[in-house]
């Protein structure tokens, strides 16, 4: 039986702009010291969302923020028997000790990255507190993780897939959603 | 014993330049006649060989029974079941059994287990040196009153050069043929398979066209100094195949046998590569088959071309399958583990006939070197021939019927074949033997 | 209206950052998309593969840096090392690769075990079997065992050395070493000199190296050469090897030379009648400092291990300035548990999740 993948967009290039700008004012709000934050980009397309939100509070506040990037290759649970893909090297950007570390990824769905991404963060040292950036928060948990900044909640369901396109990656700069249309 | 017509097949027999379509009586044992046309006496049995090809039963000069001493590999009464299965119905047993045969007594028990036990006719071959370790003459005049055939160490090659020199002398005497298993030790041992790319890329010692081209030289030089018979066992170089050219050409008594899979095979096998692959290509878990280790080894591309070509101009005497019957666990191990043979009897047809269906060899040919070529060897009239009067062994097999190999199916003790799982073209369909079925494929 | 920001991120390890062999980039390198279940040798591994491994191995480096070695990638696999021959270098790394990533490494030698009461690898392979390891490294002195426990094992196989055949994880640390180094391998000049016909670490380096692009010369006395090199069968359509060069003389081998790799000289080749003396190969093919001064300014000498100091090496070469082959050590380490990762363990249950 054929199958194809229906495209829906969920986000436009502008509003991809506007949620990565509001997520970074919603962590000035919440963190009132920059210098106490380190923003942590998940590999692949956190790392540039973590570029850009460092970007955008320079921009608002005139102050760096830490960045970093992270693989969670070391640490996932998910892969038993399947696939490894090939992994880039993590790089934190000051002792994450006593920081409040703010992960961030495109997509939210059963946690198991975010799980993942903890526990790698525990073996570089112990942070005053985690936080979790999206863009999309889809739904579906398999652990008790909430994520504090969402662009966007989409309800989805499981036969459905959430790709984030990055201009750093992708070329372009979207979210949509794919459904597996059986014919 | 009813009378046997087998009706309409394409009748071969080269001995009498026969090839049409025709009717063949057998009747007490032996060949009756072969005619258009020929109404079955009352009581007679009758097989339909139409499509099918009709020929003398296969002679097979070369092979190893196993018996007495590895019955865990191969028994007189299986080892000539699947001579049966692969339309032999004469198989020359080799001597390299334990205790091996180099004397009266053990020819007379391999010949009488054969009568009792066997399917098949099976003739014995004697060895030439004492307990086969090359030292000593055997008493080969009292073997040769026994029956035996020919003489040889086979598995081992005579490696002293005076030792040989007085077994071709010695032998002369009997008027039979010293078979040598030509391979120099020195550049042998330690050896799995040819020396080649595939060998350097397996990382496996090789043994090189030289290490057997060097003692055929020998013995063709001892063959021309005594007059004595020499017969070069399996050939599998190039270069051999010159020296036994030049040999004849001088006139001297030296003839040279070859083996199915030296004629079909390359070293590539050993590495797993099948029809379409290259040498080339990343080794897979395939790799390092053991049931391709035999000796002498596979040879590389060109050696077996020419191979070809020198049964093609006759060069090249016979076809003997050296079967090499082995039992798991000699090949469930690692090629410098592993023993050397292959299991060939049932194979032997459909892997020489695909050189018929290339076109590279005609039919009538193929059989010849099969069939009347070892019998004339052996100087038995009354084999390899369906002349009237000679014994009713009859193999009728079809050229074009496809089948998959499957070892464990064999009626050999030996499932050690790299043919395992291939698709042949050329199946025995019955083998009769002094007149009766001994084989008979189900349809 | 956001910018990335253009600093470059600094390294977890704070100024002393960790050679990083191929540069972070954020493009994905592509892998085998159906995965890889046996390492038995190179000749089955694309470039980009190799990279990939390379860049895994980056990761992995900079987890031994770590005060606290051990991530938790392998809970719960079982790996067996199984040597059937002598080597604490490569059994070591492959149980500290196994047990910084949290796998169970059980080490089956030859002293004392069923290995050296005459059981045969078959049946070794079955006792394996039933124990459901997860990955098998074996090392064995015949070619072709890791292929056979391939073709009868559900396990995973690493070859971590067999006969004269194949050491994949050697040649990937070699590799690995001079990408550090160099930041790349294509065009490098790379001479390989010594017991080439017995070696599996110049078989396995001999795929590596060519495919990632590097001009190879092999350099040996004539009877350490495989015969078929030193004929003109390389010379066919397709040969891997066509662009390998062979030269007796070691002299014009290192000339202008990137990287020589020194291979142990096995003492038994005199007796085998494949050198005069080892004295003479130490002073036709040693590498002295005097030779070494052919090769260029910036030359790696490498050699996989032990040594016979003084025979085919001088230890002013081995132990001096242009010599990494302590590194290849560490390296080796990182290279394993790169490999460790990236083949396809068995799902629970046993079987493989592919056709």
């Amino acid at each position: 039986m054929a199958q194809r993948l229906e495209a829906r967009e969920i986000l436009s290039s502008e509003e991809m702009a506007r949620s990565l700008a509001r997520i970074s004012h919603e962590i000035l709000e919440r963190n009132s010291r920059v210098e106490r934050v380190a923003l942590v980009g998940i590999y692949t397309r956190g790392v540039p969302m973590a570029e850009r939100i460092a970007g955008a509070i320079k921009e608002f506040q005139g102050e760096d923020v830490a960045v970093g990037a992270l693989d969670i290759g070391l640490y996932r649970d998910d892969i038993s028997g399947g696939v490894r893909p090939t992994m880039r090297p993590t790089h934190l950007p000051v002792n994450i000790q006593g920081k409040s570390v703010i992960l961030v990824d495109d997509v939210l769905y059963t946690g198991r990255t975010i799980r993942a991404a903890m526990d790698a963060l525990n073996d570089f040292g112990r942070p005053r507190d985690i936080q979790v950036a999206v863009l999309v928060d889809r739904g579906h948990r398999e652990l008790p993780i909430k994520a504090e900044y969402v662009g966007k909640n989409v309800p989805t369901s499981a036969d459905e897939q959430v790709k984030v396109r990055v201009v750093e990656v992708d070329g372009v700069d979207q979210v949509v959603i794919l459904r597996r249309d059986e014919q | 014993m009813k009378p046997l017509l087998i009706r309409g097949g394409r009748v071969v027999d080269p001995a009498q330049g026969i090839d049409k379509i025709a009717d063949l009586l057998l009747q007490d044992g032996l060949v009756r006649g072969i005619h258009q046309r020929i109404d079955p006496p009352d009581d007679a049995e009758v097989i339909d060989a139409s499509g099918s090809t009709v020929c003398p039963g296969f002679v097979d000069l070369h092979c190893h029974l196993r018996e007495p001493g590895y019955e865990d590999k191969e028994t007189i009464a299986t080892g000539t079941r699947a001579a049966a299965r692969g339309g032999f119905t004469t198989v020359c047993a080799m001597p390299n059994t334990n205790p091996v045969v180099d004397s009266p007594a053990l020819v007379e028990f391999v010949l009488r287990k054969a009568s009792d036990e066997g399917s098949v006719r099976v003739l014995s071959i004697g060895c030439v040196t004492k307990g086969s370790n090359g030292e000593e003459l055997a008493e080969m005049g009292e073997l040769a009153q026994a029956g035996v055939v020919g003489f040889s160490d086979d598995g081992n090659p005579v490696v002293d050069s005076n030792i040989m020199r007085q077994a071709l002398s010695y032998s002369s005497a009997q008027g039979l043929p010293v078979i040598n298993h030509c391979e120099v030790p020195e550049l042998f041992q330690g050896g799995s398979m040819h020396e080649g790319w595939i060998s350097n890329r397996l990382g496996i010692q090789g043994i090189p066209a030289s290490a057997e081209e060097i003692m055929v030289s020998r013995d063709i030089a001892l063959a021309e100094l005594t007059g004595g018979r020499l017969h070069v066992a399996h050939i599998s170089t190039a270069g051999t195949l010159e020296l036994v050219r030049q040999a004849k050409d001088k006139g001297l008594a030296v003839t040279c046998e070859v083996t199915p899979h030296h004629l079909t095979l390359s070293d590539a096998t050993v590495m797993g590569v099948r029809d379409g692959g290259s040498p080339f290509d990343p080794l897979t878990s395939s790799a390092y088959d053991t049931h391709a280790k035999v000796s002498p080894p596979l040879r590389g591309l060109a050696d077996v071309a020419a191979l070809v070509q020198g049964l093609r101009d006759g060069v090249i005497d016979l076809i003997a399958t050296d079967h090499a019957p082995h039992n798991r666990v000699d090949k469930l191990c690692t090629i410098d583990e592993a023993a050397f043979g292959i299991s060939v009897l049932e194979t032997a047809l459909g892997s020489v006939m695909s050189l018929v269906h290339s076109g590279e060899i005609a039919l009538p040919w193929l059989i010849d070197r099969m069939t009347a070529a070892p019998a004339r060897f052996l100087g038995r009239s009354d084999l390899g021939t369906l002349r009237e009067g000679a014994a009713a062994d009859v193999t009728i097999f079809d050229p074009d019927a496809e089948w998959t190999v499957d070892a464990d199916g064999f009626a050999s003790r030996g499932k050690n074949t790299p043919l395992d799982g291939m698709t042949l073209k050329g199946r025995v369909v019955a083998t009769i033997f002094g007149g009766e079925v001994v084989f008979s494929a189900s349809p | 209206m956001t910018q990335v920001r253009s600093e470059p991120i600094q390294s977890v390890l704070g100024g002393r950052r960790a050679v990083v062999a191929s540069s972070p980039d954020l493009s994905e390198v592509p892998e085998r998309p159906e995965g890889r279940r046996h390492i038995l040798d190179l000749d089955d591994f694309s470039p980009a593969e190799i990279l990939g491994v390379m860049q895994n191995a980056d990761v992995m480096k900079e987890v031994l840096h770590r005060d606290i070695k051990k991530v938790p990638t392998l809970r719960g696999k079982t790996v067996i090392t199984l040597f059937y021959e002598a080597s604490t270098r490569t059994r070591v790394s492959f149980e500290q690769a196994g047990k910084i990533l949290s796998a169970d490494v059980i080490n089956v030698a030859g002293d004392g075990s069923s290995v050296e009461k005459g059981e045969s690898l078959h049946n070794t392979a079955l006792t394996l079997q039933a124990m459901n390891a997860d990955i098998i490294v074996i090392r064995h002195p015949h070619s072709g065992a890791p292929h056979f426990l391939a073709r009868n094992l559900d396990s995973c196989v690493i070859n971590a050395g067999d006969g004269q055949h194949a050491h994949p994880t050697q040649a990937l640390l070699d590799l690995y070493t001079i990408q550090s180094h160099r930041g790349q391998i294509d065009g490098l000049k790379v001479v390989i000199v010594g017991d080439i016909l017995y070696s599996r670490v110049a078989r396995s380096n001999l795929w590596g190296l060519t495919k990632m692009g590097a001009q190879v010369v092999l350099c040996a006395p004539p009877t350490l050469i495989p015969p078929d090199f030193l004929n003109s069968s390389r010379q066919v359509e397709g040969h891997p090897f066509a662009s390998v060069q062979i030269e007796t003389n070691v002299e014009r081998a290192l000339e202008g030379a990137d990287v020589v790799m020194a291979l142990r000289l096995q003492l038994e080749r005199q007796r085998a009648g494949r050198l005069p003396t080892l004295r003479e190969y130490s002073r036709m093919y040693g590498i002295t400092p005097k030779r070494l001064e052919l090769a260029k300014p910036e030359v790696l000498v490498m050699h996989p291990g032990p040594m016979n100091e003084g025979i085919e090496i001088d230890p002013e070469v081995a132990h001096g300035a242009r010599s990494v082959i302590e590194e290849q050590v560490t390296n080796g380490v990182a290279i394993r548990m790169a490999l460790l990762y990236t083949v396809l363990t068995p799902r629970r249950g046993g079987s493989f999740p592919l056709p």
